[in-house]
């Protein structure tokens, strides 16, 4: 079993360089544009700085992936090629994809370009993945967020391909790819313009001692004066159904499996993924260095404490997800 | 492709009961003006044994009134049941299978089928690659905006279909909402999905309806109407239109939108026609006119 490989997110520069310094294997970015699934204002690499990030990463033995993980929109796929041909050119390592017209143009025009299957994929059995990887020679598949660690062990068994899992940070309730209801709420689309819930459609009114957050016309949460308030993201809202008011879909928690790595190992999972490209630097690095320090505790049979990674997640709160499936 | 414009009914997305299932499809066959039915558990796979008794009689009378039936395959699989159940489908050969998965086009290529609008088909490069293995119809996202549908439809060679009516998909989860709201894990789920023939509403914190939850997916509160674009996305190319089964008067549903494909109904007939029909929450169309999904854009012709 060789050793788990770190990947970790880089929405700069900055970040590309805390992450490489705090101990990561690989680093994943996307450009500053509708290609990625992070396209927020601020974020992401212009052509010049990914071939800096290339550059700066490989000489410190670190790998670059390229997130090209949106769906392009119909009669404009030049902006997704050309992202691949850049990736190419500039010596990624690897690409990240979703879309199959994407993952055809890719395996035709760069053949050996390493293509990784992204989440918005969503493929989520061994048919599916195996599919993917005969028809497009993906290399490594990154897992939905819908399976447990037994049905990951099962998985890694049936198909002959690397698998990534996320461990760490926010975490979709939905089927990665398969969701709408931020486009629904704002009208701009996480699969086609890489973002959901997005702050240009969030608002926060005080009202009586209540403070309410909104995305688009929906208020999403509510909370007294001695809570402490979050961000609206649409599926971690306070909703009611049959007069009862609950997280319908998911608390505001984070993802953190940092305790579960020897499961992971052991159910035959190739790549860790932290999310976060929209983090700073410095949470970059402080999370990085902690799961560095996890995956090297694994050769000394030392137990490692998380407690660091309890207090990082959003709100202070994390679930294993749908790792132990709780609510299955 | 100069030809009838083809109305399509889609797959019960609900828990209903079994003998409500089964004369809901009967009625359809026998007095529904549409071209293509499409019959089969495409949300839960826990739902599908129910009904399971009742698909050859449905598949019967479909066929002897005229309607091409098209098999819906699941849209999440994950355990063996998800992909016994979508084998069930794909492995007999002489049927139509609709695929909502990507694991269910591999196990179509090579032969005619259809995909569902859970195959997340984008764009035209998407298109080509599903045509080539295979795929002579599609059923796009629901969100696709009107200069998407349009550049897919003119370049496409197999038949292209939208979604016009009914509570909008709009999510997919491992995990059953319908359960968690009443604090059941989903293996002890009780079915309580069968309680909500349209699904279950969902409102905001301020009480305004929002959302709209059937078991493992979640849909809109708004119901999607494109009564008023039909000819319109006729005329980009699209040669199918599709209606979500609701709990109501399907066949009058199919008669409102088969008028305005033969104009013997203007669009704003139509649309007084079908306020009478769905009564439940509003219209919408915001997806297609490139907005937030929710929201209805009056004025298209």
């Amino acid at each position: 079993m060789g050793k788990l490989e770190l990947v970790c997110p880089a929405g700069t520069p900055a970040a590309l360089r805390a992450a490489v310094g705090a101990g990561a294997d690989t680093v994943y970015l996307g450009l500053r544009d509708a290609t990625n699934a992070r396209n927020f204002p601020g974020l992401n690499f212009d052509r010049q700085e990914l071939s800096e990030g290339v550059e700066y990463a490989h000489a410190r033995g670190a790998k670059v992936l390229l997130a090209i993980n949106t769906f392009p929109k119909a009669g404009e796929p030049e902006p997704w090629h050309k992202a691949v041909d850049d990736a190419a050119r500039l010596g990624v390592d690897a690409v990240i994809i979703a879309d199959i017209g994407v993952a055809a143009y890719a395996a035709e025009k760069h053949p050996d370009l390493r293509r990784h299957l992204s989440v918005q994929a969503a493929a989520s059995s061994a048919e599916a993945i195996n599919f993917y990887v005969n028809e497009f020679g993906f290399k490594r598949v990154v897992l939905p967020r819908v399976l447990n660690v037994p049905e990951i062990a099962v998985l890694n068994s049936q198909i002959d391909v690397e698998t990534e899992v996320f461990v760490f940070g926010g975490l979709c309730v939905m089927t990665e790819g398969r969701c709408t209801l931020s486009s629904y709420v704002t009208g701009q689309s996480p699969n086609m313009r890489g973002v959901c819930s997005p702050a240009s459609h969030v608002r926060y009114e005080e009202k009586g001692t209540q403070l309410i957050s909104k995305l688009g016309d929906f208020t999403i949460n509510s909370w007294g004066q001695n809570e402490p308030a979050g961000y609206p993201t649409l599926c971690k809202g306070r909703f009611s159904t049959g007069g009862e008011a609950s997280y319908l879909f998911e608390e505001p928690t984070s993802l953190n499996i940092g305790m579960m790595l020897p499961e992971l190992a052991a159910a035959g999972v190739t790549a860790l993924k932290i999310e976060g490209r929209q983090r700073g630097k410095a949470y970059v690095e402080e999370v990085v260095r902690n799961f560095r320090q996890a995956v090297d505790a694994m050769d000394t049979d030392t137990p490692f404490d998380t407690s660091d990674l309890e207090r990082l997640a959003e709100g202070g709160r994390s679930t294993s997800g749908a790792y132990k499936k709780a609510w299955a | 492709m100069n030809r009838k414009t083809e109305l399509t009914l889609g797959p019960v997305l609900y828990n209903w009961s079994p003998e409500r299932w089964r004369d809901f499809y009967f009625e359809i066959a026998d007095e529904a003006d549409v071209d293509n039915v499409c019959i089969g558990e495409v949300v839960c796979q826990k739902r599908a044994p129910f009904f399971a008794p009742h698909i050859a009689d449905v598949v019967e009378r479909l066929e002897r009134g005229g309607k091409t039936v098209i098999h819906s395959a699941l849209t999440l699989l994950m355990s063996q049941q998800d992909l016994a159940l979508a084998k069930s489908l794909t492995a007999e050969e002489g049927f139509y299978v609709e695929a909502n998965d990507i694991a269910e086009v591999a196990d179509l290529k090579g032969r005619p089928f259809a995909v569902g609008p859970f195959v997340n088909c984008y764009n035209e490069g998407t298109l080509q690659w599903l045509t080539d293995v295979g795929a002579t119809r599609v059923c796009l996202p629901a969100e696709l905006p009107m200069d998407a549908v349009a550049a897919i439809a003119s370049r496409a060679t197999i038949d292209v279909e939208v979604q016009a009516f009914g509570r909008t998909p709009l999510a997919i989860s491992a995990r059953c909402y319908h359960a968690r709201s009443r604090d059941l894990h989903k293996s002890g789920c009780e079915f309580v999905c069968g309680e909500d023939a349209d699904g279950m509403v969902v409102e905001t914190l301020d009480g305004k309806p929002f959302l709209t939850v059937n078991g493992t997916q979640t849909q809109s509160y708004t119901c999607l109407n494109l009564v008023s674009d039909l000819t319109t996305l006729r005329d980009l190319g699209v040669g199918a239109f599709r209606l979500h089964p609701q709990a109501i008067d399907m066949v009058a549903v199919a008669r409102v939108f088969r008028a305005v494909l033969t104009h013997n109904l203007t669009p704003g007939e139509a649309m007084a026609d079908l306020e009478d029909l769905w009564t439940q929450s509003p219209f919408s169309n915001g997806f297609l006119k490139g907005v937030e999904g929710v929201k209805m854009v009056a004025g298209a012709e």
